[in-house]
């Protein structure tokens, strides 16, 4: 067999003028964990069962973290990617919690406004807490209906949906909180309160 | 143990168990009858804010999890079935213990306490300390060598922060096991199933979801047993993988070896039909 053929390294080169030397700090203070510990031994990219579908492997994208790549970090696929499994953060033997870092990605991606890389994962994750804000709950049949219109994909999953339908796994009406105003004040920005 | 004695557990039952996957709900409350364990349902729960509010803000997340804590009496246990939900609810009182401020803030802003020594636990945990030597006796229906995966996804991983906290490693072989059925545990039974990812990117979900079922087969299984619906959903939907294997709910299995008779309308909603297998073993009709 023939070894691999060793392509040259997709990224482009880095600019100076890529490195935000604050950032390393802002991401640690967000996520408040210590991600300076992380010394590239790539555990979490081995074990990680999605680091296929992103872009950067999880080590990769702290290691970006670290030298400040602000906008290739905010814009990469791996912070929508990644679902939390935690298998990363229980393999990792420096204990850094990889999804705690994602999360504060993601709040400082949708702050700024970045490039999202994976736009249909947050139209779900906006349905599902429409659904959370309106009912209280996750409301699956409406979450699927909603994120279908915004998605403009009616016939993907077509089958799955009406087999789930026709064993009543998905409910036509929400279940709901009777205390509404509890739930839906939360989406609300305290100053406004 | 005495149905006289029933000891009373607050229980959260999460989004999923409330509705797509009510076969779990209804066993487990099947299940918790017969042991003597009166479940009862946190009045007006709400959602622990699921992958999605923590992914997006994680603020929102912890305090969508602290109104369920603040509506759970204090004197009691809760128990959660479902892994995702358990992970934000035990985040949430984290949290709040560590920052005393916000703790005082939600609690004025319900007008409710919201205890930081309630203990959170999964249902598994119940079982663990009623004995293994208790649940055999409720038996009433041997597994007859049932061979099954145990299948965990990532319920047994956790944030660092909650290293210290109960770790349920071989716990569903050790129940299961006790009421006759034979685990097959070299597999991908630490997999994760692909969570929230099956909405948006199913062409990675499935992927993963072959390749854990293939492993089971491989290992020799007839059927996975699952801590979390959301796995069980996405193993059953996901599969494109040669023949479909049944994928159980962990409390459907329990309440069928304790001799529960109504699983008809639990069985009958699994899109991968499971009762050819359960006839062919002797454990249906």
């Amino acid at each position: 067999m023939n070894p691999p053929h060793i392509t040259s390294d997709p990224q482009p080169p880095v600019g100076r003028d890529e490195l935000e030397r604050g950032f390393a700090a802002e991401v640690r203070r967000r996520s408040g964990v210590e991600l300076q510990r992380c010394y590239q031994c790539r555990t979490c990219a081995n074990g990680c069962p999605f680091v296929q579908a992103m872009d950067y492997p999880p080590n990769a994208v702290i290691r970006q973290v670290q030298y400040g790549f602000r906008q290739r970090v905010l814009e990469s696929a791996t912070i929508w990617i990644c679902v939390a499994c935690n298998t990363c953060s229980s393999e990792c033997p420096m204990g850094i919690d990889i999804p705690a870092v994602m999360d504060a990605l993601r709040r400082l991606a949708l702050e700024e406004g970045a490039m999202v890389a994976e736009p249909d994962i947050l139209d779900f994750h906006r349905e599902v807490l429409h659904s959370i804000k309106r009912y209280g709950r996750a409301h699956k049949l409406g979450i699927m209906l909603r994120y279908k219109a915004r998605v403009r994909r009616w016939f993907a999953d077509l089958d799955v949906g009406l087999k789930m339908l026709a064993k009543r796994k998905l409910d036509l009406r929400a279940s709901r909180v009777k205390a509404i105003q509890e739930i839906s004040r939360l989406f609300i920005p305290h100053w406004q309160g | 143990m005495q149905a006289k004695d029933m000891m009373e557990i607050s229980y959260f039952p999460g989004c999923s168990l409330a509705t797509s996957a009510k076969e779990s709900n209804h066993s487990l409350m099947e299940a918790s009858q017969i042991l003597g364990l009166s479940l009862m349902e946190l009045e007006d729960w709400n959602c622990c804010g699921s992958s999605s509010a923590h992914s997006l803000d994680k603020d929102l997340g912890l305090n969508l999890a602290a109104r369920n804590l603040s509506l759970a009496p204090p004197d009691r246990p809760l128990v959660v079935m479902c892994p995702r939900c358990l992970t934000q609810l035990r985040q949430a009182q984290l949290h709040l213990a560590q920052d005393p401020g916000g703790h005082r803030a939600l609690e004025r802003r319900w007008g409710r306490k919201i205890s930081l020594d309630l203990e959170i636990i999964h249902f598994l945990e119940v079982l663990v300390r009623g004995g293994l030597e208790n649940l055999k006796k409720g038996a009433s229906r041997n597994l007859n060598g049932l061979k099954f995966m145990p299948y965990y996804g990532c319920t047994l991983y956790r944030p660092p922060a909650l290293r210290r906290q109960k770790y349920y490693q071989g716990e569903l072989e050790n129940v299961l096991a006790a009421l006759g059925g034979q685990p097959i545990t070299r597999a991908l039974t630490n997999r994760c199933c692909g969570s929230f990812l099956t909405a948006a990117r199913a062409d990675v979900v499935t992927p993963l979801v072959n390749e854990i079922i293939a492993s089971a087969v491989a290992a020799g299984a007839e059927c996975l047993v699952t801590a979390c619906a959301m796995c069980q959903l996405n193993l059953e939907i996901r599969n494109t993988w040669e023949a479909e294997v049944p994928i159980f709910h962990f409390s459907e299995i329990l309440a069928l070896a304790l001799g529960a008779e109504d699983y008809e309308g639990w069985f009958g909603r699994h899109l991968v039909d499971p009762r050819p297998l359960l006839t062919a073993r002797g454990l249906i009709h």
